[in-house]
């Protein structure tokens, strides 16, 4: 056939959504000539599933992708329509910020990012081959383009060799509609790479004046609403309301009853799909004694009058989808405008990568996002960011940047994937951290805008604002140990007042903010001299009050954890060669070649005893 | 490379079948060297799990017959190639086979060694390791029963049954941070309180059983007090049914302290037969009075030993006042002679009394049932799990205090993330000590107990 040449680029980034859009956003303002190919200009930055971001230990990542200089927390906040901070009464290790999103103006403003971006080429154009050549790699478009490009991030999503399932109908597409990504995945899988299915699905979105809302119990945003990015100063006010309604009986019936038309209990679908957002049918089946489940009615935007249906997902076929919905409160004259579907995807065993995201076979060529085995808009926007700062750095001459899991979720999800894998799509989840009470949302700033500025994405100007923060914080801290608060009837009348022991000589305001009952809020009025600060300044010095003695005990298990990373293995080793490693061990270790023994301990499939037997062998090795 | 050792692995002199155990790379060449298969076949052409018949040949010389069973690795005890060669019993046979085996190239095994190699094969985890360690050294029957508990899993179901409850609960409090909109069960104070107190409890349990468990290992230091001549020696000899104490009717004989180990019924008494706590001018005597006090001081246990025949002494009361510091029996002999002691006065230091006649051996069965009660012996059930050594005590002791600490944090009205911290700290001494969860600390210990390396 014949192709042509059409140029060369440092970093080429296939795929526009929130992976690819992070990845070609660093490569491209760290310098390196980038371009991000989309299959469809009106797909980029698009949210095919619901229309919100962050959540319960996704809110954290986003925080985290805004202060390495990410762009995702931005521009979700430019385009908020209500914010909730999650588990507020659970502790500050689990709060999570929430928001709903205009799904329309997010990927407009998003497409639009990318196009202002200097260094940055956004195309429309499907990649149809990939192979390695003395440049690199080389990139062929459907119209017959030929690239140079000496980096490659794949981040094709849900589009590589999608399949759209709705009942007893079946065709490739990728989501909303638009193309499947057909022939890539036969020539990545000619290059090399362990590709698998996985599937993944979405609920209805029905038409809202269809609904009634009346007898619903309404879901309101916090006053005031919180931004993601630590940049955002004015939010503004919540825009929109959600709902709250159950399945009942009726639901579960017409559930089981067409239950067999459903291509997965019909054996059609073979991809794996997530534990943690199942379909209902999944949900009805799996937990048959549960009367009812939850759903939420969410707003698409303000200029659409589409309502998305959380925990509606389903595969069943058309029909049945309007009969069950037509069974819950609320939703009884529902009209459908976008059915409900499952989709399914080749993507990548993650245990192929390096924590760089980069492959180990394939110098240059990096995955990001669902490609790798993970699902959800944020943690592809998470790793994005890393492959898309790993890339730029691969072409700059650097070294690549390894996060870790004592630092960050980021750094926690891509350890979990590249030494784990991922047997399902991976969700980040707070549990998935042994360190969350270090790991917050609230000081996601200081654990890395500091990294982020020495790998080039916060400016000097923003960074001097953090330092600036930083010494607030510190001056605040002082304040409260060196400040003494007399007894007074004022004093003992607000600690009486939430059940809190009086004083009787002068305490330190530093001790009686240790005390789980008081807070700067009920401190106010004994509080004189409180200067003005950010609100998160007064956030961060609570909890690091509060919380002292717990943190310090998480410090002390990551310094633990710490000793058994800076164990180091070797990665052209033979593992077969230690007799004492079991042979899953072994084989395991041969494939994954983990850095270290930290590493090597969390691989399933190597026991405790395997690490023993690592540990004595590089004991021995030491004493030679 | 390892070696390959060779030793005798049953009983020496007793049984009807000794095993000499061979294990190294080199083991199954070593014992074709010696073995003679009946039907020629030889052991290295054999596959694992597989048994011969035949001779053991060595110098030309016929020894014995014996079974070979050949072991390829992994699939054996230490995870090496292993032959074991079963022949007929007996000190001399087994011991000749050995040297054939040593001739032909092993060396002799370090005591342990076997099991270290299993150890570092990954063939056993640490726990069961040291349990072996604890069989192979067991003084009592009561002590092997427990260390083979911890090997077979007593402790382990024990701390398993702790560990799945710690589990459950801080799954169910991530479950329901991480889906606050999926309506997952509230989880209440009362629930993390019930489970934080069957925890409590149960490690508690464990570390209150740990010194009985120590006591029937290890035994317990015991010191026999009491006047000159009051049947001290006697005493002792009853239970220990030997002549270790020179017994005379002229008080002062015991001058030094007399060492024995006796078996109280199961539990082992480490006997201190002591000179008496009487004032004396005699430098000798003298001597062994302080002995006897700085006994008294270090001992778990005291037998304070009245004579029934004469009045309570200064000196007996010196000694019972010691009641007080140490777990104390007051054990008054002499009963076949005429009463002049003051039982009731006794009382009011220690009402822990038995009344023997050492001299007809009357009353040792009560001695054993007091002492088996003090060690905590009647209370030690080994199929719950005893702890066996000092590491897994501060494991559990670690995982104790984890779990007490998040009560009092929730108590204190703290929030579920903090208690969380606390409930994990206390799963992850627990994992330690079942050997699912290492930290760098292992190697240490494993170099500590094991001779490791070049």
């Amino acid at each position: 056939m014949n192709t042509y040449f059409a140029g060369e680029y440092e970093v080429a980034v296939i795929g526009a959504g929130h992976a690819g859009i992070e990845a070609a956003l660093a490569a491209s303002r760290l310098g390196c000539k980038t371009a991000v190919f989309t299959i469809n200009m009106d797909a980029v930055g698009n949210c095919p599933c619901n229309p919100s971001i962050g959540g319960t230990a996704k809110g954290h990542l986003v925080r985290e992708i805004d202060a390495l200089g990410g762009e995702m927390g931005k521009t979700a906040d430019e385009c908020f329509l209500q914010s909730r901070m999650l588990n507020r009464g659970k502790g500050p290790a689990v709060h999570s910020l929430r928001a709903q999103i205009d799904r329309r103006k997010y990927a407009d403003t998003m497409k639009h990012k990318l196009e202002i971006q200097p260094n940055l080429e956004l195309r429309q154009a499907e990649i149809i081959n990939i192979k390695q050549n003395d440049f690199g790699y080389e990139l062929t478009t459907k119209m017959l383009a030929v690239f140079n490009c000496k980096t490659v991030i794949i981040a094709t999503g849900t589009y590589l060799g999608g399949k759209i399932f709705v009942g007893e109908v079946s065709y490739e597409s990728g989501p909303d509609g638009i193309f499947a990504a057909t022939k890539l995945g036969l020539s990545l899988k000619e290059l090399g790479l362990p590709l698998r299915r996985f599937k993944t699905g979405t609920p209805a979105r029905v038409l809202r004046r269809s609904i009634d809302f009346s007898n619903l119990e309404i879901q309101k945003g916090d006053e005031p609403p919180q931004p993601f990015s630590y940049e955002t100063t004015n939010l503004g006010e919540n825009k929109v309301d959600c709902h709250i309604s159950w399945t009942n009986e009726k639901t579960k019936q017409i559930i089981l009853d067409n239950i067999h038309r459903s291509p997965l209990y019909a054996g059609k679908i073979e991809g794996v799909g997530p534990r943690y957002c199942p379909s209902l049918e999944d949900k009805i089946v799996r937990f048959s004694n549960k009367p009812r489940h939850q759903l939420f009615i969410e707003p698409c935007g303000l200029n659409t009058e589409e309502m998305y249906l959380q925990g509606m997902s389903s595969s069943l076929p058309e029909e049945v989808q309007l009969k069950f919905y037509h069974t819950i409160k609320g939703l009884e004259n529902c009209v459908i405008m976008r059915p409900a579907y499952a989709i399914e995807y080749d993507c990548v065993d993650p245990l192929a990568m390096n924590a760089t995201l980069e492959f180990k076979n394939f110098e240059g060529l990096f995955g990001a996002g669902q490609f790798n085995g993970s699902s959800g808009y944020e943690e592809a926007a998470a790793q994005g960011l890393i492959a898309g700062i790993n890339a730029a750095r691969k072409v700059l001459g650097y070294n690549p940047i390894v996060l870790t899991r004592d630092n960050s979720y980021i750094g926690t999800l891509i350890d979990d994937l590249v030494t784990k894998g991922a047997n399902e799509p991976y969700r980040m989840m707070t549990s998935r951290s042994e360190y969350r009470l270090v790991l917050r949302q609230d000081n996601a700033d200081e654990r890395l805008t500091p990294l982020g500025h020495e790998i080039g994405l916060i400016s000097d100007e923003r960074y001097a604002r953090f330092m600036n923060k930083q010494k607030l914080k510190r001056s605040e801290l002082e304040r409260l140990k060196a400040t003494v608060i007399s007894p007074s009837d004022e004093v003992n009348q607000i600690l009486v007042s939430r059940e809190t022991s009086e004083i009787s000589t002068g305490v330190r305001l530093i001790e009686l903010m240790k005390r789980p009952q008081l807070d700067y809020k009920v401190l106010t009025p004994i509080d004189k001299e409180r200067p003005d600060l950010d609100s998160n300044i007064f956030e961060q010095v609570e909890i690091e009050i509060k919380y002292e003695g717990y943190i310090q005990k998480q410090l002390k298990q990551v310094e633990q954890m710490r000793k058994l990373e800076e164990k180091h293995l070797p990665v052209d080793f033979d593992y077969s060669q230690i007799n004492g490693l079991r042979l899953e061990a072994q084989e395991k270790l041969n494939k994954i070649k983990p850095l270290n023994i930290g590493q090597a301990s969390r691989i399933s499939g190597v026991s405790p005893a395997d690490i023993s037997v690592l540990l004595i062998w590089l004991a021995q090795k030491k004493k030679g | 490379m390892n070696s390959t050792i060779a030793a005798i692995s049953t009983a020496q002199g007793e049984g009807g079948i000794g095993v000499i155990r061979i294990s190294g790379e080199n083991s199954i060449e070593i014992a074709d060297k010696i073995f003679k298969n009946i039907n020629n076949k030889k052991l290295t052409e054999l596959k694992g799990y597989t048994a011969a018949f035949g001779k053991i040949i060595h110098d030309g010389e016929e020894i014995d017959e014996a079974v070979a069973l050949v072991f390829r690795a992994p699939h054996s005890y230490t995870g090496e190639n292993v032959v074991e060669l079963s022949c007929h019993g007996g000190i001399y046979v087994t011991a000749r086979v050995l040297r054939a085996a040593l001739d032909s190239g092993a060396r002799p095994a370090e005591p342990g060694e076997f099991t270290k190699r299993a150890f570092l094969n990954g063939k056993i985890d640490l726990t069961e390791a040291e349990a072996v360690a604890d069989i192979i050294s067991a003084k009592s029957k009561s002590a092997a029963r427990a260390a083979l508990c911890v090997k077979e899993g007593a402790l382990r179901k024990k701390l398993d049954e702790i560990k799945n409850e710690l589990l459950n609960l801080a799954s169910h409090l991530s479950a329901w941070a991480d889906y606050p909109e999926e309506d997952i069960a509230e989880v209440t104070d009362d629930i993390i309180f019930d489970v934080c107190d069957k925890a409590i409890s149960a490690l508690s349990h464990l570390i209150d059983t740990y010194d009985s468990g120590q006591a029937v290992k290890q035994g317990i230091d015991t010191v026999i007090a009491g006047r000159p001549n009051v049947g001290k020696s006697t005493l002792m000899n009853l239970l220990s049914d030997s002549d270790r104490s020179i017994v005379t009717d002229i008080p002062g004989t015991t001058r030094d302290v007399v060492e024995n180990t006796v078996l109280a019924g199961d539990v082992i008494l480490r006997l201190s037969d002591t000179a008496g706590l009487r004032s004396t001018d005699d430098e000798v005597e003298r001597i062994g009075v302080e002995k006897t006090k700085k006994r008294l001081e270090q001992c778990g246990l005291l037998l304070a030993v009245l004579d029934n025949s004469r009045e309570l002494a200064d000196d007996d009361l010196s000694l019972l006042k010691e009641a007080k510091n140490v777990p104390t029996i007051v054990i008054i002999n002499k009963t076949d002679l005429k009463n002049k002691l003051d039982t009731d006065r006794i009382k009011l230091y220690c009402d822990n009394i038995i009344k023997v006649s050492a001299a007809s051996g009357e009353g040792k069965e009560e001695i054993i049932s007091a002492v088996r009660k003090i060690a905590g012996a009647d209370k030690l059930n080994p199929s719950e799990g005893i702890l066996s050594n000092e590491r897994q005590r501060n494991a559990v002791i670690n995982a104790l205090r984890s779990v007490t600490e998040a009560k009092e944090s929730l108590k204190n009205g703290m929030t579920y993330d903090a208690v969380t911290v606390l409930l994990e700290e206390a799963i992850s001494a627990v994992l330690e000590l079942t050997g699912e969860r290492v930290s760098d600390e292992i190697v240490d210990r494993v170099f500590h107990n094991f001779c490791v390396g070049k």
